[in-house]
């Protein structure tokens, strides 16, 4: 009943802050995705990790075939879904500053968005995953289209025609798989860890979620749609694709790909950590060369998630457990830093890092915190990007000791396009853009506040975090050691 | 069986409404006729099977769920059509009881079990429509049309009567039954090429009526021509019905020598895709469009049909079902923001006429949208899962490749259903509020809301039929 809730709250949040219209429209979203994390805190208080899958709820769908809307929550579950629920109300609290036309629909997709999402991490049926892997794809289509930058009709298309192609492979494979399974058919993932498939087959469904997870977060080549989707949506739409959509690239690898096709995994694995190498260090580079800042994060972006997935294709507890806490710890850098960026924007007008310079000494407080996310995403120990990154780099290291030593240079590569950044930006002398730059406001540090001290603390006692997921991590690395 | 005798009576019937001064009365009767035969065919729900006409006709549950999409789709053309009051030059009274009359023919073609009567059903609903598509006398694209529809369809038609020839010279009889058992038991034992030629012969001319390439060449040019209302007569009902037939006669009849026809239809299907969806990507007028978009939807039936698989029967009628529902709502929005502009002397029929109408019609913008996601096939629609049981009956069978085309044609179909929201939502433009008369909001919501709720619950119909 717990995960249906959890579902069902900011969708009906949603519809009554289209109801209310634009005067109470942030408010009421803003109290909806309170609500919701509030609720998300009460079912981590409820969770026993070592239990499995828990909250489980079904409804018979199409009761003939086989196919139920069943939910549940696992350790991985959680900590993706407690990732939604913190960030949907901070990008929320983001946008108060800012004036959307037609903002009753705007912050209603927002909320849409969070629930299909948080839908996508705990569906427990195949079927039931695959609906919400599109449907969160709708409102930040339109999120992206309605209020995004000048070029946003050409770009939003392109991305929209590209996740969608990748996930139709995904809907192919899931129903071949469905039709593998014994008996009068079931669509429940866990029966799809069971199927004892031939090598070639596992192959043909390999590459069908390959596909389909892969442009979703995206990895190297399938990357194109994301840097000018990234900075041609508004602010919220950008924080949502990279903060917690991106996520739901990572978490299908994991939940499907890995237990479903382990003997696929086994002979095309190599290539897939490969690829994501590429990304990582492709990435970084043309994070270097970025003079727009939000390019620049989207860049780095793609980079981290390179590693995530490296992490995830190796298939160790290290890769695993570190692409979980990575996730978590990039989820909130990166909407700390397009936060950060939004901010510089709104006032100097310009993300153009060669207009912009001397912030510091206009605005010390905001530089502050600017610096410790930047830091977590630079991955210096004591912050929350240190954690992931070792225990991933850890785990690609054991799989193969070459392509570790390449996937590291991504700390060295990490901070050359991080520290330029703020050195561009913040350090120098100051520019003419920044003259007249006031320093944080009240709402703006109630956002950026809950991100520092999340940083410090996933930096500080991961445990608490790494200790929901493990159990669950244990139990699936079962299946593909099988 | 009773909608076919209602039908028929209730059409000259209304003829004869025509004649009465008091046209007003005119538009209600039909939609009341059109609910009694709805009624007329529930009646005889879950009393199948029967037989009818010296075992011509079969009604069993199957028969009147078609019926039953073909009626209700009927029923929201009808009320759409607003009683033709904008057209002066228009006959509404002889317009209603050719649609009527054709009815009767989709029925016929829907029901039959001697192909005599699939003769009868494809000529009377063919007839029919040639007439009304060229009901625009003054314009010269609708008499291109009709032209070129009659042309065409006659020869098509031809085609299929040498096919049933044919047949009945293989088999002896035109009895669906009596081919059936032919085909499993002489046939296998001394194959006869002249059954296979007249099967082949006999789906071109079905074929052509729901236009699969490459006998798809007079739709977009039909479509557009005739006035928009046929159009969506055409669109919807002709398709369902032609679908409904050709179910039957491959799943009654012939499933005996599956191995020898479904390889063509696979085939057929794949050109279908690509032409319908490549086709559609090029053009600039959204009827146009429309036509291949009805050609690609034609394409994923066939599919299902193809693989012939458990849940082929569920997946033709709920697939005909959200496509009628959506095609529908966008033709309605069509006839309301085509006559707001004019291009070249005509109604505005490209997609700019759709430019900005979110701003002053939410609602329309709105039912338009969902109609659009639901042939692009996007979830939480109807077209999504209309789309998932005919990639469903295909995997049943074993077949993955043709679900993997159809998944690619699929992501084109998004480039072009995209461009109507894109227009209505995010180009500028002035389109004032839009008057809409209360039955036609009826349809656009009953169209936007069943296409939501069958999203939702794909399960309502199933373990009906």
């Amino acid at each position: 009943m717990l995960t249906l809730l959890l579902i069902l709250l900011p969708l009906v949040a949603g519809v009554i802050t289209l109801l209310v219209g634009a005067n109470l429209a942030k408010q009421v979203a803003l109290v909806g995705a309170l609500a919701e994390l509030g609720l998300a805190i009460f079912v981590w208080s409820q969770f026993d990790p070592a239990a499995g899958v828990q909250f489980g709820f079904k409804y018979n769908w199409l009761a003939s075939a086989g196919i139920s809307f069943a939910a549940g929550i696992d350790g991985i579950s959680l900590v993706l879904v407690l990732l939604t629920a913190f960030l949907t109300p901070l990008i929320i609290l983001s946008t108060f500053s800012h004036t959307y036309k037609n903002s009753a629909a705007f912050y209603s997709l927002i909320l849409f968005m969070s629930a299909a999402l948080v839908g996508v991490f705990m569906a427990t049926d195949a079927f039931v995953f695959y609906l919400f892997f599109e449907a969160a794809l709708i409102p930040v289509y339109f999120l992206a289209a309605v209020w995004g930058g000048e070029n946003r009709l050409k770009v939003t298309l392109k991305f929209f025609i590209y996740t969608m192609f990748g996930s139709l492979f995904m809907l192919v494979a899931l129903i071949y798989l469905y039709y593998q399974t014994p008996g009068t058919h079931t669509s429940e993932i866990t029966a799809f860890y069971n199927l004892q498939l031939s090598a070639k087959s596992q192959g043909f469904v390999f590459w069908a979620f390959f596909v389909a997870f892969a442009i979703k977060m995206p990895l190297f080549p399938f990357h194109t749609w994301q840097p000018d989707t990234y900075t041609e949506s508004p602010t919220p739409a950008t924080m949502l694709l990279s903060g917690i959509m991106l996520k739901m690239g990572v978490y299908g690898l994991i939940r499907l790909l890995l237990p479903i096709v382990p003997l696929g995994l086994e002979s095309w694995g190599m290539l897939a950590v490969i690829l994501s190498v590429i990304g990582i260090i492709y990435g970084s580079i043309i994070a270097i060369q970025q003079h727009d800042m939000k390019r620049l994060i989207a860049y780095s972006s793609f980079a981290h998630v390179g590693l995530m997935a490296a992490g995830v294709f190796a298939a160790s507890p290290n890769g695993l457990q570190g692409a979980i806490i990575q996730m978590l710890a990039h989820g909130i850098n990166v909407v700390g830093l397009f936060f950060v960026i939004d901010i510089i924007l709104s006032r100097t007008k310009t993300r153009s890092l060669d207009q912009l310079g001397g912030i510091t000494q206009v605005a010390p407080q905001l530089s502050v915190y600017f610096l410790i996310i930047l830091l977590g995403s630079v991955a210096l120990p004591l912050t929350n990007g240190f954690v992931g990154e070792f225990l991933l780099l850890s785990s690609v290291f054991a799989f193969n000791s070459w392509l570790g030593a390449i996937a590291g240079l991504t700390i060295i590569l990490g901070s050359v396009y991080m520290l330029r950044l703020f050195q561009m930006s913040m350090f120098g002398p100051r520019s003419k853009w920044v003259e007249g730059f006031q320093d944080l406001t009240f709402n703006e540090k109630a956002v950026l506040l809950p991100l520092v001290i999340m940083v410090l603390w996933i930096g500080i006692y991961p445990n608490t975090f790494l200790s929901i997921s493990e159990p669950a991590v244990n139990q699936l690395l079962q299946l593909v050691a099988k | 069986m009773y909608p076919i005798v209602l039908l028929s009576v209730l059409g000259i019937v209304t003829l004869f409404i025509g004649f009465s001064k008091s046209k007003n009365i005119l538009l209600p009767a039909v939609l009341l006729f059109l609910a009694v035969a709805l009624a007329g065919n529930f009646f005889e729900w879950n009393k199948g099977p029967l037989l009818y006409f010296y075992d011509m006709f079969r009604v069993d549950n199957l028969t009147l769920a078609f019926n039953g999409i073909v009626l209700i789709s009927a029923f929201m053309i009808v009320a759409i059509s607003g009683g033709f009051q904008d057209n002066a030059e228009a006959e509404p009274a002889e317009y209603y009881s050719l649609m009527l009359f054709s009815l009767v023919g989709a029925i016929m073609m829907v029901g039959f079990e001697h192909l005599i009567m699939l003769f009868i059903g494809v000529e009377i609903l063919s007839v029919a429509m040639y007439v009304l598509t060229g009901s625009n006398k003054r314009n010269l694209r609708s008499n291109e049309a009709a032209l070129k529809y009659f042309l065409m369809g006659a020869f098509a038609t031809g085609i299929m009567l040498f096919g049933m020839t044919l047949l009945y010279g293989a088999t002896g009889s035109f009895n669906l039954s009596a081919i059936q058992a032919y085909v499993s038991t002489t046939q296998q034992a001394v194959p006869s090429y002249l059954l296979y030629a007249g099967l082949l012969l006999l789906m071109i001319g079905m074929l052509f009526k729901v236009s699969a390439a490459p006998f798809h060449f007079w739709t977009p040019d039909v479509y557009e021509g005739a006035p928009t209302i046929f159009t969506t007569f055409m669109s919807t009902i002709v398709k369902t019905a032609g679908f409904a037939a050709l179910y039957r006669l491959l799943s009654h009849s012939f499933t005996g020598i599956y191995d020898f026809w479904w390889l063509v239809v696979a085939i057929i299907a794949i050109l279908t895709l690509m032409v319908g969806n490549i086709g559609a990507t090029t053009q600039n007028s959204f009827k146009r469009m429309m036509a291949y978009s009805g050609i690609s939807h034609a394409g994923y039936l066939l599919i299902a049909l193809t693989a012939l698989s458990k849940p082929t029967q569920n997946a033709i009628v709920f697939y005909s079902l959200a496509y009628s529902l959506s095609t529908i709502a966008a033709f309605g929005i069509l006839m309301l923001v085509s006559k707001q502009r004019s291009f070249e002397g005509q109604p505005d029929e490209r997609y700019d006429a759709f430019n900005g109408l979110a701003k002053e019609n939410p609602f329309l913008a709105f039912v338009l949208t969902v109609a659009m996601l639901s042939l692009a096939g996007i979830p939480l629609t109807a077209g999504f899962w209309g789309k998932f049981m005919v990639f469903s009956s295909a995997a049943e069978r074993g077949i993955i490749w043709i679900p993997a085309i159809a998944v690619l044609m699929s992501t084109v179909g998004i480039y072009y259903y995209f461009r109507v929201i894109i227009a209505s939502y995010l180009k500028e433009g002035d389109i004032a509020k839009i008057r809409v008369a209360p039955f036609y909001q009826f349809v656009l919501v009953l169209a936007t809301l069943l296409t939501i709720l069958f999203g939702l619950a794909p399960g309502l119909l199933e373990g009906l039929f």
